[in-house]
């Protein structure tokens, strides 16, 4: 069994954060992982993504051309990667930032205001939190509770006062439903 | 028959044990040999033989470790002080020192040269400036003055196309790593013992971790410069010493306390 | 022993860390940097040297000097720094001294781009530096390999006083996978018997590459010839996947290799019968293997991120008599597992032929392709 998961935004979403985290949680859990950025020339700004392949054996490639899940953080990655989304596939929009709606009907749309619940729960940057949340509860591939642990293991001491806040936004996310196209 | 009594004679003057007991290639009148043998007098005399790592380069002076009797290695062109920032930063305790001439260092080596200096790199650089490539048979070098005639340079130097030369010692004073750059010549009697002075503080101001250090020798290349050896060092005090002045370009106030 | 989730270039770092190296020099140049970053950090904290050069060509002869010693000592750069340390590699060979050095491979050739590609196989794998010389050469497919392969590059390379490159490329130097990191060696005490230590209370040593007489210049090529007899013979290494009843072969390399592992994957879900055979040892290059393997089969596909540069060594492993064919990304495109399965699908298709050259009908489907 072979999970593929593209993130996708701007730079600065906490694009890259959000598939790290995802990769420790497989981690933790036994699992293999790869995670793989896209990286260019640019430092700040510009479009981030990275793919996480989570598996039970050996990882071939680490890129794919047609992933099974894709979190979409802005119009240009929704643009990019719905049409490759495998079909019965995930896909998570940031609705917060994002003006158009999906248009396969043949996968699961999740629809997330994330940057709303992210600042209703007092800090914008925890959209990335709120859309894995989302990610997590339709992929089933991993309990919500491996990426609070994989937080608690990875992230230094010295922000664990934080970690209320960002269990919460996944909790927030995963109570967001599949969309009808 | 006289009686010589054997208890009144005195050794005056033997081969330093820094050095090997062959004869050397270079040309008769080459100032190579007074070279190598005032570093190892100065080796012998403060008995750090044992300690010594050289780095011969490439050109003329390329088989120094043939006569040099200490541990050694040979660089490619130019490299020398990469490869001696190399062996000093794995054996700190150990005097490292590279021997080139001014195709390899002002040349080819030049950013080698320039960055070992300016981080202020614990080792000793002995730089033969004899204003050609002797090696390859006398081409014009980084040193060759401005319409010294050499065998790539056959109407004379023309700064207009071939440019001016560099005084290595005057640039690598400029960098805030170097710690002890000074100029001396091999010429006379006198500037022999001056030089045999600078490469005792060289040596010392590595010994007490004071950082890089640079003697520029004014040398002769008889062969080259198609001339007897007498007449180049005539050549050498009319042309080379009025470019090239004599002198200390850099002493850091660590190393002006040195007393020797 | 827990995993830790490292990016390839920093686990490869901490992984030449625990095996001992006294000393790094480097150059920063993308996708390789993290490496060079992690040494600056990590190298003076031990109290062992490390040395941002002022250039490739600098770094290497840095390490040239500390190799001198005795020191385990290696650099690392890609493709561009890479050729400018050519001339440090060979006068490294030339002297018979041990050095480790990491190749990041980035699109080329020139400065090319930061992507991930094999261009530099012939560099590496066949020479690069000018003379009569090898190289042990490594190919890491996942960055656990590249973490083993550190330590094994460093004995590899005191053993047959040879240089040792472990190829990686920039998806492997970028991305990042669990790994189990060795323990701690401690550092080495003894030292082999020409290192340049300074003759206290021994015979002066001296090292050096040049051998004006021609015939002492062949004895030593001689003499390294037969070491390297010895390294075919005992340090040919590589990875079969589904092998045993494959009558299809797919042969890759590095993050080609994975590539094509997922390939080969799906392909045999479909029913096709066919393995792949992925070679860690590019130089020694698994020859023998290669023919043996190929001796039970209808068909192979090479598989490469550069324009076919193992292709002729493996089209020369199997003498030329198994219909090959050739699919490949290059100047830093990654191709997907879903090119390298038509690629598979249409070897088996046919027509199967041993003629002409694999390469030319790659070249004619690509043009077609644009």
């Amino acid at each position: 069994m072979q999970t593929e998961v593209i993130i996708a935004g701007f730079g600065g979403q906490g694009v890259l954060f959000a598939g790290q985290l995802l990769a420790y949680a497989a981690m933790d859990e036994g699992k293999q992982v790869t995670w793989i950025p896209s990286y260019g020339p640019e430092m700040r700004g510009g479009t981030a993504n990275c793919t996480v392949i989570i598996s039970d054996e050996e990882i071939g490639s680490p890129l794919v051309f047609h992933p099974k899940a894709v979190i979409a953080m802005n119009r240009p990655s929704l643009d990019k990667y719905e049409p490759m989304i495998k079909p019965g596939g995930v896909l998570i929009i940031n609705s917060s930032m994002v003006d158009r709606k999906a248009t396969r009907t043949d996968i699961k749309v999740v629809e997330v205001d994330a940057n709303v619940v992210a600042e209703k729960l007092g800090d914008k940057r925890l959209s990335n939190m709120v859309l894995l949340g989302a990610l997590l509860h339709q992929l089933g591939v991993m309990p919500a509770e491996a990426i609070e642990k994989a937080l608690r293991s990875h992230l230094p001491e010295r922000h664990h006062k934080l970690l209320p806040q960002n269990y919460e936004a996944l909790h927030e996310g995963a109570r967001f439903q599949v969309v009808e196209i | 028959m006289d009686m010589i009594d054997n208890d009144t004679e005195t050794l005056v003057y033997s081969r330093p044990n820094s050095l090997t007991d062959v004869s050397t290639h270079y040309c008769p009148g080459c100032t190579h040999g007074i070279a190598h043998r005032l570093i190892a007098e100065v080796i012998d005399e403060m008995n750090i033989r044992e300690k010594m790592i050289g780095v011969a380069s490439v050109g003329c002076s390329v088989f120094a470790y043939n006569y040099f009797n200490f541990d050694f290695v040979q660089a490619p062109h130019g490299r020398a002080p990469a490869m001696a920032t190399g062996v000093k930063r794995v054996l700190p305790e150990k005097v490292v020192m590279t021997y080139q001439g001014d195709g390899d260092m002002a040349s080819i080596g030049m950013a080698e040269i320039v960055h070992a200096a300016t981080r202020g790199e614990n080792i000793t650089v002995f730089f033969i400036n004899n204003t050609n490539y002797g090696m390859t048979g006398g081409q014009m070098a980084p040193t060759t003055l401005p319409g010294q005639k050499t065998t790539s340079s056959q109407n004379g130097r023309d700064v207009e196309t071939q440019g001016y030369p560099i005084r290595a010692a005057e640039l690598l004073s400029q960098l805030d790593g170097s710690s002890y750059v000074v100029r001396r010549s091999l010429n006379d009697p006198k500037n022999i013992r001056l030089a045999k002075k600078a490469i005792r503080m060289a040596f010392e101001v590595q010994l007490r971790g004071l950082g890089f250090s640079m003697i520029e020798f004014l040398s002769i290349c008889p062969t080259n410069w198609g001339m007897s050896a007498s007449a180049s060092m005539t050549w050498l005090e009319n042309n080379m010493i009025p470019y090239y002045p004599l002198g200390d370009y850099k002493v850091h106030p660590a190393v002006a306390e040195i007393k020797i | 022993m827990a995993r830790e989730l490292m990016k390839g270039n920093e686990a490869v770092a901490e992984a030449a860390v625990r095996a001992g190296v006294a000393a790094y020099f480097g150059y920063p140049i993308t996708p390789q940097t993290e490496l060079l970053e992690y040494m600056s950090r990590r190298m003076p904290e031990l109290g062992r040297a490390f040395v941002q050069a002022e250039s490739e060509l600098a770094a290497v002869n840095m390490v040239y000097g500390a190799a001198c010693t005795g020191q385990r000592v290696m650099s690392s750069s890609s493709s561009p720094g890479v050729s400018l340390m050519m001339e440090g590699v060979s006068y490294i060979a030339g002297t018979e001294l041990p050095m480790v050095l990491v190749d990041v491979m980035r699109g080329g050739p020139g400065l090319g781009n930061i992507a991930p590609a094999q261009g530099d196989y012939n560099q590496i794998v066949h020479g690069g530096g000018h003379g009569d010389y090898h190289s042990i050469v490594l190919a890491p497919a996942n960055v656990q390999e590249a973490v083993d392969f550190m330590a094994l590059a460093f004995d590899l390379a005191e053993k047959y006083r040879s240089v040792t490159v472990v190829l990686m490329d920039g998806m492997l130097g970028q991305m990042m996978e669990p790994c189990e990191l060795p323990a701690m060696l401690p550092m080495k005490t003894e030292f082999p018997d020409w290192a340049v230590t300074g003759a206290k209370g021994r015979e002066r040593r001296f090292l050096t590459s040049i051998n004006l007489n021609p015939t002492q210049q062949e004895i030593t090529n001689l003499r390294m010839l037969n070491r390297w007899a010895q390294v075919e013979a005992n340090e040919i290494r590589y990875r079969e996947y589904f092998m045993e009843d494959a009558k299809y072969a797919v042969v890759a390399y590095g993050s080609a290799g994975r590539i094509s592992l997922s390939a080969v994957r799906t392909a045999r879900a479909e029913g096709i019968k066919v393995g792949l055979l992925r070679p860690i040892t590019l130089s020694p290059f698994p020859r023998e293997a290669i023919y043996q393997a190929s001796r039970k089969l209808d068909g192979m596909l090479v598989v490469e991120m550069s324009s076919g540069q193992m292709l002729d060594d493996v089209l020369a492993a199997t003498r030329f008599t198994v219909p090959t064919e050739f699919c490949a990304r290059i100047g830093g495109v990654v191709p997907y597992p879903d090119e390298v399965l038509d690629s598979i699908r249409n070897l088996v298709k046919g027509p199967l032929t041993t003629e002409g050259h694999p390469r030319d009908r790659w070249l004619k489907r690509m043009a077609e392709r644009n």
